[in-house]
């Protein structure tokens, strides 16, 4: 099927099956690699997406669903150099290791903030738990979502 | 392999400091002005400083998120006085860098880095030399700082001072390295290098390469392991539009333009398989035990012995097997994370035929090892495709196929037993492991009579190294009796292991732990449970406090302290970094991973049936780092994952009377 994507702003033409994955379309077809594959099981959240706002994994994602919907993945986040305060609080709390699943992170962590700008302690574990860090920079990352939290009071 | 030429041809003008390996070959390099005369392949690191004032580390270490390129970078910039921001690592690049074995045993930091300080101090020291030539003023009136030498009424910048020809120099026997009290960039926390192409999703992993007229491929593999090809039928599957089919023996597998169509393509492939018989997880520690009797057990007034058990596990790093092969009909150019780029050119040579020399590997930063990144299947299968079908081809794992088809740390068995007197002192020692390695299995306490030994078995399983490997659970086993000779002697968990040691370190750092945790203060109640364990491995040494509960059978970490000393610190909040990491990497180990197998299939290959720790997993961590500026620094991505798993254990049995003695720690 030909469709149209709309995504960090941009619309994109892509033929591919209905059930082809977002990530995978994002990633070879458009060129996208800031959002990666960890599992392709939506357990690790290294492709979480922001889909009409909300996270999602793109990985379980399929294209048809994606359809007329905005979709924005880490590359929108930084503008014209100037870093999303989420992206800036991880470099200041040094919350990555390897990096591999910091987008995933980021992309959740946006979705999270967007909607509730001062989540509790429990409301942070609770949405990024579905994000797994192998390197355990866990406590850094969720350092990270308070400052900017915080920032906005 | 580069030629010296090539090298020099590739770097332009300026200084290169070659660092040779064996002192012997220290004379071959001496006075040789204009030229370097050793063969590269005999070096182990060298530092270039450009016309540009641009300082180039080249090392064959990796960058696999343990920030060796950040700590490079400081050891370059400390000793050559310049700030970070001038200085550039090349790693992990076959052509580039000089040979190097790998990046595992935590030794990047007690042996490269000293390399890489020495080679970057003989270049500040040469660039001294030619300020005093150039401006006739005494060399001791000449000092270097922030890329200039300077002295009275003199100021010249490297990049003036190295302009010219290319020259190579050894490093003087007397050379002096600046001490780590005097440190400036070395022991100061600068933020990981590459953070910002992390954060913006720029820097390129080996998953994310891309190449024109690139195709990507999938290989058929087998419904359980050691299976032979019968037949197969690959006519359906090279039907598909654009699809190629490669058959080497009983390797095949598929190209496609995309992903989706070599998935279908490989879906479409009809195989028959001859199988073998293979052993089950439930005989497992059986069979690594064997039926061998103990050569000797310990004697004391009071007597214990304990068998301890540990499962596989796997590492699962984020980022899965991948490489992207490409073939010009000459040299064979290999992108892939892999932990030893030289034995994976090496590897890759000799699975597609080619000699070493037309093979190049190029490792990205990549994303996570642990230990489980010393091998290059991925390189090698991609590179067997490309040469076949002549296309830069990508190969990139599946959650599945690394779960499946990597290695995993050793299952193991360990006895102890040991012997104790009226007044605590541990008097003997035995202690067995089986299949798991030798690391750690000799006490560190001080006990009279001891004997350790490690007893290698027929693995069922594809084994191979993991972060701490076998210290891991030979820490975990010892710990655990240590706890249980402990309350067998009556004694506080803490003051029983300070009063059967003489190393003054790990008294350290076990002192340091129950200090922050509150020790002495705390008593346990129902439910709610404290432990502590100590060790060490490769020269640095942790310890590790636990406070937990205990509900309905389900542990929940309540907050842990760890406290760590590997020497002099380079870089403290890096170290802090890895440290907390280790450590919740441990967390998996102590209480949840397992590798469940059967008929020579892995069941655990989904993260849905694997579990890692997560978000919600993980406690309040206060780390405590006790910086030994008097001691050569040792590595530190490794030996703080040791002290998890029994301090958790010993917290469970504080809580609950319950002694748990296999890894995964499970109540029920």
């Amino acid at each position: 099927m030909k469709v149209t994507l709309n995504v960090n702003g941009e619309k994109h033409d892509v033929e591919a099956e209905p059930e082809t994955s977002l990530l995978e379309v994002l990633r070879n077809d458009l060129g996208l690699t800031g959002t990666k594959y960890g599992c392709g099981e939506s357990q690790c959240g290294a492709c979480t997406v922001l889909v009409d706002g909300e996270s999602m994994h793109s990985c379980v994602f399929p294209l048809e669903d994606a359809v007329g919907k905005p979709i924005f993945t880490i590359e929108s986040l930084a503008k014209a150099g100037k870093l999303d305060p989420l992206q800036q609080a991880f470099i200041d709390e040094g919350a990555m290791q390897c990096g591999y699943c910091v987008s995933g992170m980021i992309m959740a962590a946006r979705a999270l903030l967007n909607k509730n700008p001062h989540p509790t302690h429990d409301e942070i574990i609770g949405r990024m738990n579905g994000n797994i860090c192998r390197c355990g920079a866990y406590p850094r990352m969720v350092a990270a979502i308070k400052r900017v939290a915080e920032a906005t009071k | 392999m580069t030629s010296r030429r090539q090298l020099l041809k590739t770097l332009g003008g300026g200084i290169l400091v070659l660092v040779v390996g064996p002192a012997s070959l220290g004379t071959e390099l001496r006075n040789q002005r204009g030229r370097a005369q050793a063969t590269l392949q005999k070096l182990s690191a060298w530092v270039h400083i450009a016309e540009s004032g641009v300082v180039t580390v080249f090392t064959g270490k990796v960058e696999v998120g343990q920030n060796a390129r950040t700590s490079i970078t400081q050891a370059a910039a400390e000793e050559l006085r310049v700030a970070p921001s001038v200085v550039r690592v090349v790693m992990g690049d076959t052509d580039l860098v000089p040979f190097d074995m790998g990046t595992f045993g935590s030794l990047t930091t007690p042996r490269m880095i000293p390399q890489i300080r020495r080679a970057a101090a003989a270049a500040r020291e040469r660039l001294i030399d030619i300020g005093a030539a150039k401006s006739g003023q005494a060399r001791s009136s000449l000092h270097a700082h922030d890329g200039k030498v300077i002295g009275p009424g003199f100021s010249a910048s490297y990049a003036s001072l190295a302009a010219g020809d290319m020259f190579a120099l050894d490093i003087p026997a007397d050379l002096e390295l600046t001490p780590a009290q005097n440190w400036k960039v070395l022991g100061t926390s600068l933020p990981k290098v590459s953070a910002s192409a992390i954060v913006t999703g720029t820097h390129q992993y080996t998953s994310d390469l891309r190449r024109p007229n690139m195709v990507y491929a999938k290989v058929l593999r087998p419904p359980t392991m050691a299976a032979k090809l019968k037949t197969v039928d690959t006519s359906k599957a090279a039907a598909l539009p654009g699809v190629k089919v490669v058959r080497d023996g009983d390797f095949v597998a598929v190209t496609a333009a995309s992903v989706r169509l070599a998935v279908k393509a490989l879906e479409l492939i009809e195989a028959d398989w001859t199988e073998v018989e293979q052993s089950q997880h439930s005989e497992l520690f059986k069979l690594l035990r064997g039926a061998e009797p103990l050569p000797t057990t310990a004697t004391g007034p009071k007597l214990l012995a304990g068998t301890y058990t540990c499962e596989y596990i796997a590492h699962v790093p984020l980022e899965p097997r991948a490489a992207l092969a490409e073939w010009d009909g000459k040299r064979m150019t290999i992108h892939t994370g892999t932990q030893r780029p030289f034995a994976v050119r090496d590897d890759v040579a000799a699975a597609v035929g080619l000699a070493t020399g037309a093979v190049r590997v190029i490792v990205p930063d990549t994303g996570s090892g642990y230990g489980g990144k010393h091998t290059g299947e991925a390189a090698i299968e991609a590179a067997r495709i490309a040469h076949a079908v002549g296309v830069p081809v990508k190969l990139v794992w599946t959650r599945q196929e690394e779960l499946g088809w990597a290695y995993f740390r050793p299952a193991g068995v360990s006895e102890i037993t040991s012997g104790v007197d009226d007044r605590g002192k541990v008097v003997g020692w035995t202690h067995d492991n089986y299949n798991s390695g030798p690391a750690s299995v000799e006490s560190p306490y001080a006990i009279d009579t001891k004997r350790s030994q490690f007893h290698p078995a027929n693995s069922p399983l594809r084994q191979g190294s993991y972060r701490s490997l076998a210290a891991c659970f030979n820490t975990f086993a010892r710990e655990t009796h240590m706890d249980e000779l402990a309350a067998l002697a009556g004694v506080d968990p803490l003051a029983f292991r300070i009063q059967n040691l003489d190393n003054a370190r790990l008294r350290a750092v076990l002192e340091a732990a129950a200090a922050k945790l509150n020790w002495t203060q705390k008593v346990a109640s129902a439910g709610r449970g404290f432990g502590i364990a100590c060790g060490t491995d490769k020269g640095s040494y942790v310890a590790t406090a636990v406070e937990l509960t205990v509900a309905e059978g389900n542990v929940r970490l309540v907050r842990i302290v760890v406290a760590y000393d590997c020497g002099a610190i380079l870089n403290p909040d890096l170290l802090k970094n890895q440290v907390v990491g280790g450590v919740i990497m441990g967390i998996g180990g102590a209480l949840y991973e397992t590798i469940d197998f059967a008929n020579g299939k892995v069941l655990t290959d989904r993260l849905a049936k694997y579990r890692v720790p997560r978000h919600h997993d993980i406690p309040v961590i206060d780390c405590v780092l006790l910086d030994r500026k008097d001691l050569p620094s040792a590595g530190a991505g490794e030996t703080p994952i040791i002290g998890i798993a029994p301090a958790i254990g010993n917290a469970i049995f504080n809580a609950t009377g319950k002694r748990l003695r296999s890894m995964p720690l499970k109540l029920s």
